[in-house]
């Protein structure tokens, strides 16, 4: 039976991982490193998981290492945040493009300069084009069910992509929240074991990471972009199927008071809870105001995105990451690229903020919305302002 | 026969571009690449074989008549051989233009 616990976010997802069966891990355990695999090492050292913890000397070894795992067809995990996500990356398109389904927690960080270690999306924004299916969360709840979902997506036959699951640093990482976590029988009836289908054997050699020139590289990337669009399918599967046995239901894109609604918010990650109470006491003014949620970062969920947003006359993206010199925030830079080529769409405005552990509270996304409207209406939807920075 | 690189289309390719034919790199004509080509005044050799243990290739074998000669079909012409053959059996030359 499944049971509710105080936990702290950052254990719930070391007991995920530990329900998951993991076979290996591979981690860095210095900072920027959460709690996540502090605790998972003492679950494998009590034996409390059948698994090997490879404690290695940084990110970029740790993810390498799960390469090699995975690619034996072992179940593999690891965990990192912020710098330690971005020491990762050079391995990151060797595990998606080489297909090996590795699942990474990121607590989502800031990077430096100025050194920061507090929460915001700038790690995982980097990482966009890696190849990586990425989910964002916005509890210690929703992390600890992503991760066992994203075991048996990534792994699925038809999907074997590695996937992330991020959650807000310290927000969601190091808050204590009841979660409610399933028991042994229970993933084990929703988690098959994992079966790669080109394990490294001697008895059957195979070549991985072949070098591929110019008259093969882009009928491989071709190969990986549509296999990686069709992975959508089996994650609305999975979810679903989540849903229907354990209660909880997830989708790419969820809404909030959305209904009718003539202003739309934007967020993605743990602010979205800020922003359900801003928009919940804008209602009960009787403002015509909602909510809508990304969950799916990567692949982009176009269709429901366009759903969402169609009917609005104005919609406020809010992002916790800044692009230097580009589109102010990089969501609602996709989302504009998104809506287009659409006849029916909203007015866009994007606000950045929530950077390196700022808070952002229910008044600041009151005041979005309300500046979102007059800039929309003088016609400067080009620009992006920054939210709660001291002029 | 299988298909040569360039009559691939993105659905022929194994998941995540695997190969799975073991040793399948020896059909690759790493010569290709090469702009000078080594010659041999075997008179001089003494079959020591350092030019084979040098060759980063491997690609250097004995022939018939027991002197190291290179594979040309895998030779890249980088002249280590050469350089290292102590009697002086190796002389490079450019290729020709085609």
């Amino acid at each position: 039976m499944s049971k509710r616990v105080g936990m702290e976010a950052s254990f719930a997802i070391a007991e995920a991982a530990k329900l998951a069966r993991i076979e290996v891990a591979a981690a860095y355990p210095i900072t920027p490193q959460t709690h996540i695999v502090e605790r998972l090492s003492e679950l494998v050292a009590d034996g409390e998981v059948d698994a090997e913890f490879i404690c290695v000397e940084s990110e970029h070894s740790a993810m390498s290492a799960c390469l090699g795992s995975a690619a034996t067809g072992a179940r593999t995990y690891t965990a990192t945040a912020g710098q330690g996500l971005e020491l990762m990356h050079e391995v990151l398109s060797v595990a998606s493009s080489s297909r090996l389904p590795i699942v990474l927690n990121v607590a989502n960080r800031a990077l430096s300069s100025p050194l920061s270690v507090w929460g915001d999306h700038s790690d995982a924004m980097a990482t966009r084009d890696c190849g990586w299916i990425q989910v964002f969360t916005t509890s210690g709840q929703e992390a600890f069910d992503q991760t066992i979902c994203a075991f048996k997506i990534a792994e699925n036959p038809k999907v074997l992509f590695p996937m992330m699951v991020h959650l807000d640093g310290f927000h969601v990482s190091h808050v204590v929240e009841p979660i409610i976590l399933l028991d042994q029988e229970e993933v084990d009836s929703f988690l098959p074991p994992y079966k790669y289908p080109f394990p490294l054997n001697p008895d059957k050699p195979v070549t991985m990471g072949a070098f591929g020139p110019p008259v093969i590289y882009t009928e491989a990337k071709k190969a990986q972009e549509e296999a990686f669009i069709a992975t959508k399918g089996t994650i609305l599967e999975v979810w679903d199927e989540f849903g229907k046995k354990f209660g909880r239901h997830y989708a790419p894109v969820e809404t909030f008071m959305a209904e009718d609604a003539e202003i739309l918010l934007l967020t993605m990650g743990s602010f979205s809870q800020t922003a359900e109470v801003a928009i919940e006491k804008m209602r009960g003014e009787g403002k015509k105001v909602g909510l809508v949620k990304l969950r799916l970062w990567r692949p982009f969920p176009f269709e429901e995105l366009r759903e969402a947003l169609r009917d609005a006359q104005l919609l406020v993206v809010f992002d916790r990451c800044l692009s230097y010199g580009g589109t102010g925030g990089p969501v609602c830079g996709e989302i504009k690229a998104a809506l287009y080529g659409e006849e029916k769409k909203p007015r866009v405005v994007s606000f950045v903020g929530g950077l390196g552990g700022r808070d952002i509270l229910p008044d600041h996304f009151e005041q979005m919305i309300a500046r979102g409207l007059e800039i929309a209406e003088k016609g400067q939807e080009r620009a992006y302002e920054m939210i709660g920075v001291r002029e | 026969m299988a298909k040569q690189d360039f009559e691939l289309t993105w659905k022929d390719l194994e998941i995540g571009c695997i190969v799975t034919e073991p040793g399948s790199a020896s059909s690759y004509q790493t010569g290709d690449w090469r702009s000078q080509r080594p010659t041999y005044d075997f008179t001089r050799c003494i079959k020591c074989g350092v030019c084979a243990i040098y060759c980063p290739e491997p690609c250097i074998h004995p022939n018939e008549e027991g002197y190291f000669e290179t594979d040309l079909f895998y030779c890249k012409g980088c002249g280590i051989c050469a350089r290292e053959c102590p009697t002086g059996v190796i002389t490079m030359v450019e290729e020709e233009e085609k």
